[in-house]
């Protein structure tokens, strides 16, 4: 499917969509609580069939934070990005581990690198950080650690 | 089974952190274990010898590589990714440079653009017989390991003279190779596939038609297509469960759409068929060196950039097809000379994520070969 | 023709001449126990060096080429190092079992030395239940392993000692049986009977499909039973890291090394002495010349050449074979090698009551 029929799919399923089309890929910009119904339209729904989640990653913009997934299905091979703002004292999105079992592990690095809590995770610890590095999230951009890190 | 269970039973009572009542034997294979290649660290619950769980610790290797790349301008960052897929470290640079081109908007030139399909495809055939030899020592015979050292040392010499360097080679750059291809490459790479095609049934006379191999193989480790493509698999173990995959064929990039070749598919989805994808993709990527190496056009090996490189503002993302997989390269630019957030989506990551699942129920010596087929390497992994 | 027990007789009559009895049959055990500690550790070295060229060569790679000419003195630089350096002791470790494990396994290995005849009259002791005494004692090898892997308080040694025991006492069944074969067909259990009686050719000519048969489970069975890759479960070292000898370090180490390498050399020379005549050359019928000729090459070399023939074919599958898994090596037993044991004893026993071999 072509991003122009893709657009106006998403269109009917979520009214309130706003689009970026800069890239190489449909952007679309939805709330965190739309989520979780909107991720299972995209699962599941025949014509999107959105079945492998290739990217799933957080950017900190300072003011906020912005979860990105990156979509694709291997049935129709068309690809889409969503991305969510969030909260960047309080964020928290609903996780996507039960419809893509790969979010399982992303999630759990998002979780350490950026401090998002994924509501209903089945196991949501330190996958990569050892012990002690809870609430300290080193992908932030005000992260600081004096000793192993080199300012240029 | 019954009498070991029991005795294993006794010895747990000594160890704090286990289940009191369960019968459960909790096992740390690694940080240092000969199967784990490196520093993976897996959590195993064991039933007398059948697995209940496993669960893996990462970071023993973390460097950082997304929060490094942050300040380092777009030429720099780019060796830093030969350190994570240490085995693929072409076609990590290839996915890094081709994303950086993509944001310049630059055209590669035909000759580089070959050249990069060459190397990247000499590096798959390296990686493959690496990961071949080091998965028969995992399944306990140590030859194979030597014998496909063999070929691979003659890759690794042809690697040497043109990029000077033999594991982190650091050949590609923004705009296309960073120096033309040594006078003897052709000549090289053609002795090269004289030796592979002579040797190649060497390799199934060993190994693939071994029968206490094929029963190792066969049967284990099952992974259902849509568990690959549901888990984020890519590569060889998604296509060995018959979901196809390959970036090469459905997003082109470079010269991959002016050569021909199969895409590799097996359906049984076991440790076998995974085994069998790997094997016959080395196969085709001869098949794509050999359309090639007498066709490289002349020109330029570069195209001209400006010596500090600005990407616009915007975000680009640009997938390759690893040894292990599918390579993501995610650049979030502000306009500056370094990136704004950069990602990398690393193929052994999602495909380390589905051991726990295809191993359970499984015993100790199925796991190591699990293990082997996934074909991990932690670096990779960690980032 | 000079022969060892002309030897033996001369020294037993110089001692005789100038000591009582007592004092004789002393010295005589001193210098038999003092031969066996020195083919020990000779066996090792020779073993050890053996092994890593046989694997070199066949991985494409030089192997040990420094210590002396060719690398020969490889294996005697490691012991050196072996001995100096420090056995530890893991501080959960049940320390009495924990040192007792290697020396457990030596003794059994030397034992095991005592009814082999190494060449023509060069036998330290031959008792006339000389198989049954090897099966019986080669089974307690397994003490030690079990001893080894459970006192040293460490996951992976138990795994090991356990995957070990099922094994062993397993493929002890096979192996058994596979010798009774020739027990069978020669009506006698003392290895100095079974040699004469291959005096007109050996077993495995002799003796039909059945000797042939017995042979093979014998040679899987005895590579099982020493812990031989494909079978090495036991210490699987891309599993369980080292087995049961995970903990072990310097010298002690050494002796479980060496024991292992002993125990297949015993292992060989009994299917040497089964089945290929041990020290006996080849002979053939009736053709008295040719066996004459063949009598002319020392029976010694008649015996070493053929157990290391069999120690090299048991390298051969180390060093090609990937290892099996703990269910399909039982299974190998259980269902297949057991049943077609059991069944080849059935058949020699009637090749041998019929009288069909030669």
């Amino acid at each position: 499917m072509l991003n122009e029929a893709l657009k106006q799919k998403v269109s009917e399923l979520l009214p309130t969509t706003a689009f970026d089309e800069g890239g190489e890929w449909l952007n679309i910009n939805i709330e965190a609580t739309d989520w979780p119904a909107f991720a299972q339209h995209l699962r599941n729904d025949g014509s999107l069939f959105f079945d492998y989640l290739f990217c799933l990653t957080c950017v900190d913009w300072k003011t906020h934070l912005t979860m990105v997934y990156h979509l694709s299905s291997t049935k129709h091979r068309h690809n889409m990005v969503i991305k969510i703002k969030l909260d960047r004292d309080k964020p928290e999105i609903e996780t996507a581990s039960g419809i893509w079992r790969t979010a399982e592990f992303h999630e759990r690095e998002v979780f350490e690198m950026f401090g998002v809590n994924f509501i209903n995770h089945p196991d949501l610890r330190l996958l990569i950080l050892p012990d002690g590095w809870e609430g300290k999230n080193p992908l932030r951009k005000d992260f600081e650690d004096p000793v192993n890190m080199i300012k240029l | 089974m019954y009498r070991e269970t029991e005795i294993l039973t006794r010895a747990n009572q000594s160890t704090a952190h286990e289940s009191e009542d369960s019968g459960d034997l909790v096992i740390n294979v690694g940080p240092q274990h000969p199967a784990t290649h490196g520093v993976l660290h897996l959590v195993i619950t064991l039933n007398g010898e059948t697995i209940k769980n496993v669960e893996p610790h990462l970071g023993y290797i973390h460097r950082s590589i997304e929060k490094m790349c942050e300040s380092l301008t777009y030429r720099q960052f780019i060796y830093v990714t030969s350190r994570m897929d240490y085995l693929s470290a072409h076609i990590n640079n290839q996915a890094c440079a081709l994303c950086v081109e993509k944001g310049l908007q630059v055209e590669v030139p035909q000759r580089a653009q070959v050249i990069r399909v060459l190397m990247a495809e000499l590096t798959r055939i390296a990686s493959h017989e690496l990961w071949w030899g080091a998965m028969a020592m995992d399944l306990g015979a140590f030859t194979p390991f030597f014998h496909a050292f063999r070929e691979r040392e003659t890759i690794n010499d042809i690697m040497e003279e043109t990029c000077g360097a033999r594991l982190t080679m650091n050949y590609m750059v923004p705009g296309g190779v960073m120096m033309d291809i040594h006078p003897h490459f052709q000549q090289r790479v053609k002795d090269f596939i004289q030796l592979y095609r002579k040797k190649i049934h060497e390799y199934d006379e060993l190994v693939t038609g071994n029968i206490i191999f094929q029963n190792r193989m066969k049967g284990v480790g099952i992974l259902s297509a849509e568990d690959a493509i549901s888990y984020g698999c890519s590569g060889p173990v998604a296509r060995g469960s018959g979901a196809s995959c390959d970036t090469r064929k459905y997003y082109p990039y470079d010269a991959y759409n002016k050569v021909q070749f199969d895409e590799v598919l097996e359906t049984g989805g076991d440790s076998f068929a995974r085994y069998l994808v790997r094997v016959r993709e080395m196969q085709q990527s001869i098949n794509i060196i050999e359309q090639l190496i007498d066709n490289i056009p002349e020109g330029d090996f570069q195209a001209k950039t400006k010596a500090v490189l600005k990407l616009p503002k915007g975000e680009f993302y640009q997938r390759a097809e690893t040894a292990r997989g599918e390579l993501g390269v995610y650049i979030i630019s502000e306009g500056g000379t370094t990136p704004y957030r950069i990602k990398f989506r690393s193929p052994g990551f999602s495909n380390l994520s589905v051991l726990g699942h295809i191993a359970r129920g499984c015993k100790i010596g199925d796991l190591i070969a699990m293990m082997g087929t996934l074909d991990l390497v932690i670096p990779d992994i960690d980032r | 023709m000079w022969s060892f027990s002309n030897i033996a007789n001369l020294v037993h009559e110089v001692l005789a001449e100038h000591f009582n009895p007592a004092i004789t049959l002393a010295i005589e055990m001193v210098i038999a126990g003092v031969s066996v500690i020195g083919l020990f550790a000779i066996l090792g070295l020779v073993l050890v060096i053996m092994e890593r060229k046989v694997s070199a060569w066949m991985q494409i790679r030089l192997g040990p080429n420094r210590v002396g000419p060719k690398g020969m003195l490889q294996s005697l630089a490691d012991t050196l190092k072996l001995i100096v350096k420090e056995g530890m002791t893991p501080n959960g470790a049940d320390k009495l079992l924990f040192n007792l494990a290697p020396f457990i396994a030596m003794i059994v290995a030397m034992l095991l030395m005592a009814p082999i005849a190494f060449a023509k009259d060069l036998q330290m002791w031959d008792l006339n239940i000389g198989i049954l005494y090897v099966s019986a004692l080669s089974s307690v090898t397994v003490i030690s392993i079990l001893m080894a892997g459970w006192s040293s308080n460490n996951k992976f040694s138990l795994l090991g000692a356990m995957r070990s025991g099922a094994q062993i006492v397993s493929y002890e069944l096979s192996a058994g049986l596979s010798a009774l074969a020739i027990v069978v067909l020669t009506g006698s259990l003392q290895i100095s009977e079974i040699i004469t009686s291959q005096a007109n050719g050996w077993w495995i000519f002799k003796g039909h499909i059945p000797a042939i048969i017995a042979f093979v489970t014998f040679i899987i069975a005895v590579t099982a039973e020493t812990n031989r890759a494909p079978f090495d479960l036991a210490e699987a070292e891309s599993e369980l890291t080292a087995g049961f000898h995970t903990e072990y370090s310097g010298m002690k180490f050494a002796l479980f090394f060496l024991a292992e390498y002993v125990n297949v050399f015993i292992m060989c020379s009994i299917a040497a002495t089964l089945f290929f005549g041990g020290w006996m050359p080849l002979h053939i019928g009736n053709w008295h010349k040719f066996n004459h000729v063949m009598d002319f090459i020392p029976s010694s070399i008649w015996f070493f050449g053929k157990t290391f023939f069999l120690i090299f074919v048991i390298m051969w599958f180390r060093w090609t074979f990937p290892r099996l898994r703990i269910d399909q090596l039982l299974d190998l037993e259980w269902k297949y090698l057991l049943p077609i044991t059991m069944f080849n004893l059935l058949l020699v026993t009637a090749v041998a009551i019929l009288g069909w071999h030669f």
